[in-house]
């Protein structure tokens, strides 16, 4: 059962061939035998899933389920759920309970989804590796010596080794592409206010967005039905009309132009990773789509652009983490500067108070000016090239990341990590979605291709990606891991 | 040497919003602590802000009342800074694009001359919580009630020259924004606060001297009394040598004084940018057209039509203009009287006299615009006499009576204006006081116009009030001198 894919569970729950108890008993129990080796879960809730379960069960007798009704998911330990712990990965956090549910955590449970629990990730949305959590490392599920990528490994890993048919993640800068593509699943980052940020952790505002990870590009389009959508609550959130994603994904790509950048090929891109993206983009050829070279001269200026705004966002955004209402508070504080300084100091983690930091650099007297305003001109300039290449093109494609997932511990310098998200922080400065599909193996562990469409282009990145998932099965395989009996 | 004050003020105008700014939790004053606090209001992780329509329709209006540029884009950023009662660590605000633009008001002052104060520009925010002090042993309680209430800081030119030039701004402001109905100006209750910017320099020189800021001086009082007080200081510094630095004071209303709270050096640097979790505000030209549509006659024109159409003078028409609803109901009571001179008499005599004694608001006033109306029109008709006319008024202040019609007719205090009755009523009071019309006679001529007072006391009794004290008066005269 753990290798369906949400479209094959749905059709089974529909059928009645499955019940959504017993498809969630299931993986309650994988997560059980399995999860051990992972860590990918902060959090599981089997008692309320069995509920809920049930409930989705009783939903789909009464005959008005939603197609999804039943279907168990897992969510990022981002999105804030009432009467479970939401710790962001974070000691600040660690005895947080929401009193209220993110948008998007209302909206699959109004689609009777069944949550199976919160998933690991880097302390705060802070990392590419998920080395950065509170709750401890997570392992790649491919080999166990490998990060899953982060911030959101514990979602990417847990949907690998078959822990839960799909989870949600959020992507600031490649959070949910680069894990996915390091775990071999899909992923997708809609466009900036595609989806509602209410209730999910802010790390960098103007960047952040929720979006589905999956087994096929043709489950992403059914989550994305869902939580997709304005939401009153959140003013960034956009005021157009929701597609019905599953609904074009069988259109054939015949004259489909589809940009390299060549900026997306050039050094440190590792060669055998290189090899299958382009190896992917002869099946796009195959099936009828022209390729061409396209550049993106602003590309270099992405990783420092980015590593000005998210921080200076973060810094402010995580000033509410005090220990005054919620979350951490220090012992004994002496004073206010005591309870401020000492809560935060404990409460924090390496790489969130280095971003702090630099952040609150970024936005002082004086750095402003330099730092801050630059990097939004340098932002203007990055979205303006994609929007150039989008005139000649319908997408692009190109790898997730540089490398494969590497081991734990093997990046020690943060300049060395941040350079991990060399081809997906762009994306989240122009705004546009972008998706990663499982697109073969270098050196034993997965590659992922990634998709970028321009703005709203959602329903077309999952047409090219399904298009793709017909004509190969790399998306199909699953790790050793994941068929252990033991 | 010769001195010269200036100051500029900042003013916090609470809007009288039903909701918060970012929020939809009430705004009501006065509840138990933390019950109007949602997610938003106390920063939880993952809330966002939703801008409140009507804080920014109320911020145009005041702009548009000021004859101020409206911005068609302005931004919110925010203002970072760590405080128990700001809940997330940053106030959101409008340091860069503020929703109002350059403007200016008219003061008034006490010699009816006036002025034209600019301001710089008026921006939105949400206001704090508050820190509470008492009751916790040695601890901090706060309440979030009030955080996220929205607030309108408007920011002048230093254009004042004296602390009285600087809270007739005050009151021109609260004048405007009570006008427009958009705060309920209410100071005591914190609904206006204001921080004061003071320097001094050389009379005739061009360039300001260093200003300290005053801040939170919550009456048009304590605006007098801290800038006067800080204006000695800093002369009796520079005086005796001394430096005036730029630093932040606050006014202590008991000791009436203002104390050093944090010098330039300690001052935050607040990293202001703006704020990624709301859109900048973008108003267009139809928007701006349907709210100057909304917008009532405002203190400055008032005060014009007052003096121009209804001939009234600089210092009633000053007066009777700055409360919107004083404006009213003399206007109320105009209407129905006729006689705008009369009417501002009264208004400004018995009646604010009447409330002042019971500590009243024109609004509680149990007598109407209409009834007072009514009781102007009696006077200026003749019907009643100015001695009658305070009666029906007590009359009808403590109810006694609908109209002052009815409390004439019930209480008989109609005037008496027919000769043949008064001329009786004189003889009477000459044959019944022998003794004082001799003493009348036996006088010197120039002593007899004040012994006449007798006379026509006697007579106004005699009428029990009602007589026309003119023709009294005249007919008297004629009497007694004809007994000569």
């Amino acid at each position: 059962m753990h290798d369906q894919t949400v479209t094959q569970l749905a059709a089974a729950l529909k059928s009645g061939e499955l019940s959504s108890r017993e498809i969630t008993a299931h993986y309650l129990q994988r997560i059980e035998r399995l999860d051990d080796k992972l860590n990918s879960f902060i959090s599981v809730t089997a008692e309320r899933a069995l509920n809920a379960a049930e409930a989705a069960d009783k939903a789909r007798a009464d005959g008005h389920a939603h197609a999804l009704a039943g279907i168990p998911l897992a969510l990022k330990d981002i999105f804030c759920t009432q009467s479970v712990k939401t710790s962001c990965g974070s000691k600040m956090l660690d005895n947080f309970v929401a009193p209220y549910d993110a948008t998007v955590v209302e909206k699959l449970e109004a689609a009777h989804t069944v949550s199976l629990g919160k998933t690991n990730m880097d302390e705060f949305a802070m990392g590419s590796s998920n080395e950065n959590s509170h709750y401890g490392p997570v392992k790649n599920p491919w080999d166990l010596k490998a990060v899953p990528g982060g911030s959101s490994g514990g979602s990417a890993a847990a949907v690998a080794a078959g822990l839960v048919p799909a989870a949600l993640g959020t992507d600031t800068g490649g959070s949910i592409r680069q894990p996915a593509a390091f775990c071999g699943i899909t992923g997708l980052k809609p466009t900036y206010g595609r989806v509602s940020r209410y209730g999910m952790i802010a790390y960098a505002s103007s960047l952040d967005q929720a979006g589905p990870m999956a087994r096929s590009a043709s489950d992403c389009a059914h989550l994305m039905n869902v939580i997709a959508g304005h939401d009153v609550r959140d003013s960034t959130s956009a005021a157009r009309g929701v597609p019905d994603y599953t609904e074009n994904l069988d259109a054939p790509l015949s004259g489909l132009k589809i940009g390299l950048p060549k900026e997306y090929f050039g050094d440190g891109l590792d060669a055998d990773v290189e090899r299958a993206v382009r190896e992917a983009v002869r099946v796009y050829e195959s099936l009828g789509a022209t390729v061409r070279e396209v550049s993106l001269p602003h590309t270099h200026y992405a990783i420092p652009a980015y590593y000005v705004i998210a921080p200076a966002e973060a810094s402010s955004n995580l000033s509410r983490f005090d220990g005054v209402r919620f979350g951490h508070r220090c012992e004994d504080p002496k004073d206010l500067i005591d309870l401020y300084t000492r809560t935060r100091q404990e409460g924090f983690g390496e790489e969130v108070k280095r971003r702090i930091l630099i952040g609150t650099h970024t936005l002082s007297e004086g750095f402003f000016d330099a730092y801050y305003i630059k990097a939004q001109k340098v932002r203007r300039l990055i979205r303006q090239d994609f929007l150039d290449a989008f005139e000649d093109v319908d997408v692009l494609m190109g790898p997730a990341a540089p490398t494969t997932a590497f081991n734990l511990g093997a990046k020690k310098d943060p300049v060395s990590m941040y350079l991990q998200d060399i081809y997906t922080i762009a994306v989240n400065l122009a705004g546009i979605p972008g998706i990663s599909v499982p697109a073969g193996f270098a050196h034993g562990r997965p590659v992922g291709l990634q998709i970028l469409g321009t703005h709203f282009a959602e329903a077309q990145l999952l047409n090219v990606a399904h298009q793709f998932q017909q004509a190969t099965d790399w998306h199909r395989h699953l790790p050793a891991l994941a068929e252990e009996n033991a | 040497m010769q001195w010269e004050t200036v100051i500029g003020l900042e003013v916090h105008v609470q809007l009288a919003t039903r909701s918060k700014i970012f929020s939809g939790s009430s705004t009501a004053f006065g509840s138990e602590p933390n019950t109007q606090a949602s997610a938003v209001d106390l920063g939880l992780p993952g809330s966002l802000p939703v801008l409140n329509e009507q804080a920014v329709a109320m911020a145009v209006q005041f702009g548009l009342a000021v004859h101020a540029e409206i911005p068609e884009v302005s931004v919110f950023d925010r203002k970072n800074y760590f405080y128990p009662d700001l809940p997330k660590g940053y106030q959101t605000s409008q340091m860069y694009h503020p929703i109002v633009g350059a403007g200016e008001v008219e003061i008034t002052l006490d010699d009816d001359v006036t002025k034209r104060i600019r301001i710089h520009h008026a921006h939105l925010e949400e206001d704090a919580g508050k820190s509470l002090h008492e009751d916790f042993q040695g601890m901090t309680g706060i309440d979030l009630n009030r955080a996220g209430t929205p607030l309108l800081e408007i920011v002048s030119e230093p254009d004042m020259r004296s602390a009285k030039e600087a809270a007739a701004y005050l009151k021109a402001i609260h004048s405007i924004v009570t006008y427009l109905g958009i705060s309920d100006g209410n100071m005591a209750e914190g609904s206006m606060r204001c921080d004061v910017n003071v320097s001094v320099r050389p009379k005739g020189a061009d360039a300001f001297g260093t200003r300290a800021e005053i801040k939170n001086v919550n009456s048009f009082r304590f605006v007098e009394r801290a800038i006067a007080f800080e204006v000695e200081r800093q002369i009796e510094l520079i005086e005796d040598g001394g430096k005036v630095v730029q630093e932040t004071r606050l006014f202590d209303p008991e000791r009436d004084e203002t104390r050093s709270m944090r010098t330039k050096e300690e001052a935050n640097d607040y990293r202001y940018f703006p704020c990624p979790d709301l859109l900048p505000v973008v108003l267009d030209q139809a928007y701006l057209d349907h709210l100057k549509t909304l917008l009532p006659e405002l203190p400055a024109d008032k005060r014009a039509r007052f003096q121009n159409e209804l001939g009234l003078s600089a210092y009633d028409a000053n007066v009777l203009a700055t409360s919107r609803e004083m404006a009213e109901f003399f206007e109320e009571a105009y209407q129905v009287c006729g006689d705008a001179k009369q009417a501002a008499n009264w208004v400004q005599g018995e009646l604010s006299g009447a409330l002042n004694r019971e500590n009243l608001a024109i609004h509680q006033s149990p007598v109407s615009a209409q009834q007072l109306g009514g009781l102007i029109e009696r006077v200026v008709d003749g019907t009643i006499n100015g001695k009658a006319a305070k009666e029906v008024f007590q009359a009808l202040w403590n109810g006694q009576g609908g109209s002052a019609d009815e409390v004439i007719e019930s209480k008989g205090l109609k005037q008496v204006t027919d000769s043949g009755a008064i001329e009786a009523m004189i003889d009477q009071v000459i044959a019944e006081s022998p003794a004082q019309v001799a003493q009348y006679r036996d006088a010197e001529p120039d002593k007899r116009g004040k012994m006449i007072g007798y006379f026509v006391g006697q007579v106004m009794k005699a009428s029990r009030g009602t007589a026309n004290p003119q023709q009294v008066n005249g007919l008297l005269k004629q009497k007694l001198d004809a007994l000569l």
